[in-house]
């Protein structure tokens, strides 16, 4: 729903947790048509309640993070051509949430091609600052996955 | 959406097709463009105007391409090094799943020729357009598709059946084809090992050095012999066959100015043509395309003495570069007619024959005053030229860098006119008005080519460009 509206940011506050959704830039050029199936997972896996923790600890970088990314800041590209999956099957848990760590090897998404699901793995060290596509949605080479603040 | 290739004189061919109804479901919703540069954008173009969906598929060097933004859609499918893009199977069928795309063309070059390609597309359910994988490989063997072609009752070079296994072979052979002959390798091309043998006193020597040459160029010192074509043209004919088994002609096109058996000017009419020997050429291509089923557009490329015997070299089983030449001198949109073709449609089965002269120059990013060195870069500055009787095809523009990676070709310049001189004398024009700064390109090449006496005459060869010298 997010997702087709033109909402940039959205915050909701309420007692004991603080909901920030942000709207990913989708450059024109690469609009690629998203695949009609059902999602896998809820709609917005990416802003679960656990995430007073990252706001709490640096609030001011996630808000820059909207504006400008730091230069250190690492992005995950997708290795191939296909379709993201956070998880590896519907009901599952994501491989990873903001503010988990990566290490090298870690698996962090599937890329399913043509019925053959590929589990990416992390190239880098670091912690999980953003998730860059929707569940279910296709990916091409090298588009960016997930931004990650280098260990 | 009727019967394609009906002939423009008026008549309504396409309301006496039973075929007409029967192939809505098989149209195309979605093509997926397997290939980059000038061709990938006259792909979209035609798809557009059939009201058929694109995508474009790009390399991370082919980001600002025109075909990119063209497209309606767009998918980054690996590296700039073809062989992680363009050459890539699995990458190119992703990327048509991920958008349903239910049709791939893969233009000329790349993969277009690649029957294991054609077969994939097929066990995806996605439309190859093109040929199917048989037909392909038929044609790509060279001695299969020589085989076909005699049984076919297709002229073809004589020469031998195999490779030679002696001296003694080769002489014998030589004296039953007859001298002048040429000794080739079986894994060759580029010109290595190969020798033209002018009488059984050079046998021996020649024989020798086309092996040795042979082995270290390809690791592979088979040879073969073929009777030398003296003096010869390279005219090809362009068919198109429908999947219900019939197959028709458009024509000739010249290809024979050459430089390193790259094709760098083509035209139709060809000026060395009679309609004689027309109808000869192209009841050939016909028996050549028909012996193998053919369906799609192809072209039949034949070598053509001084005498005007002609003889087969080999088919190409997909649209080519030069194809627009065609286009302009019989009206016909090859691209829709071989979309056409893949969707179902029948063709009328006539033949074309050109109504007007055109004269195609390729220009390259490359230098001719530097033995044609490729000259990738930025271009600063770019005007086409115009008017009355000018085509061009092309994918750059002000400001595009052309990568390294791919082949130098940035533009076709295409003039049409009622006759070879003034076809000739259009070309010239615009070509003085074509401006492309920030590289070198092959301009000042085809300007003094287009003023060249012999050319003018007609009066040209495949050796014509050996002799040419750029002033």
């Amino acid at each position: 729903m997010i997702n087709k509206s033109n909402i940039g940011e959205v915050t909701i506050e309420e007692k004991g947790f603080k909901l920030t959704i942000k709207q990913k830039e989708e450059p024109v050029q690469n609009v690629i048509a998203a695949p009609v199936h059902t999602p896998m997972m809820t709609a917005m896996p990416q802003v679960a309640a656990a995430q007073p923790a990252a706001q709490a600890t640096a609030p001011a970088a996630d808000k820059k993070a909207a504006d400008a990314v730091p230069d250190n800041f690492i992005t995950i590209k997708s290795p191939m051509i296909g379709t993201f999956y956070r998880s590896s099957a519907p009901g599952k848990p994501a491989f990873v949430e903001i503010g988990d760590d990566v290490t090298p090897g870690k698996a962090v998404c599937i890329i399913e091609a043509m019925k053959l699901f590929n589990e990416i793995e992390s190239e880098v060290k670091g912690r999980i600052v953003k998730v860059l596509v929707e569940d279910a949605s296709p990916v091409e080479y090298d588009q960016p996955l997930f931004l990650v603040e280098p260990a | 959406m009727n019967t394609c290739l009906h002939i423009g004189l008026g008549f309504p061919f396409s309301n006496l097709l039973i075929f007409t109804f029967s192939n809505l479901n098989s149209m195309f919703k979605k093509i997926l463009i397997a290939n980059r540069g000038e061709i990938a954008l006259r792909v979209i173009r035609t798809c557009k105007e059939m009201g058929i969906k694109t995508v474009a598929v790009y390399s991370t060097a082919d980001k600002d391409s025109l075909h990119v933004r063209f497209a309606d859609e767009a998918v980054c499918i690996g590296k700039a090094a073809s062989s992680d893009s363009y050459l890539n199977i699995p990458h190119i069928m992703a990327a048509a799943e991920i958008t349903n795309a239910d049709g791939i063309h893969p233009g000329y070059g790349f993969l277009a020729e690649n029957a294991r390609f054609a077969e994939i597309c097929g066990e995806h359910n996605i439309k190859f357009i093109g040929p199917t994988p048989d037909q392909i490989r038929s044609m790509g063997d060279k001695i299969t598709a020589k085989e076909t072609m005699i049984k076919a009752g297709v002229p073809v070079v004589p020469g031998g059946e195999g490779l030679l296994e002696s001296l003694e072979e080769a002489v014998s052979l030589a004296r039953e084809v007859g001298y002048p002959v040429i000794l080739k390798a079986t894994a060759g091309g580029g010109g290595k090992g190969m020798r033209v043998v002018w009488s059984e006193e050079e046998m021996e020597k020649n024989y020798n050095t086309a092996k040795a040459e042979a082995g270290t160029s390809f690791k592979n010192d088979g040879i073969y012999m073929e009777k030398f074509v003296e003096e010869p043209r390279h005219i090809e004919i362009q068919v198109a066959g429908d999947r219900y088994g019939k197959v028709c002609h458009l024509s000739e096109r010249d290809c024979s100015i050459q430089r390193r058996h790259q094709k760098l000017v083509e035209e139709s009419p060809s000026p060395f043509m009679t309609p004689e020997l027309r109808q000869r050429m192209g009841d050939a291509a016909i028996k050549a395309a028909s012996a193998i089923g053919y369906e799609s557009v192809g072209t039949i490329e034949f070598l053509v003495d001084k005498h005007r015997n002609f003889y087969f070299m080999e088919m190409n089983t997909r649209i080519q570069v030069e194809h627009c030449v065609t286009e302009e001198v019989t009206n016909f949109d090859l691209i829709k007619e071989q979309i056409k073709i893949a969707q179902g449609e029948a063709i009328s089965g006539l033949n074309y024959e050109p109504q007007m002269h055109a004269i195609e120059c390729r220009i390259n990013a490359e230098d001719p005053y530097n033995d044609f060195r490729p000259s990738p870069g930025k271009i600063t500055t770019l005007h086409q030229p115009g008017g009355h009787g000018i085509r061009i095809d092309s994918h750059v523009y002000a400001g595009y860098v052309i990568p390294p990676y791919y082949d130098s070709m940035i533009a076709k310049i295409i003039a049409v006119a009622r006759t070879r001189e003034e076809a000739i004398n259009t070309m010239s024009r615009a070509l003085s008005e074509y401006v492309i700064e920030g590289v070198k390109t092959t301009i000042p090449f085809h300007q003094q080519l287009m003023k060249n006496e012999d050319f003018i005459k007609g009066n040209f060869n495949t050796k014509f460009l050996e002799t040419f010298k750029m002033v």
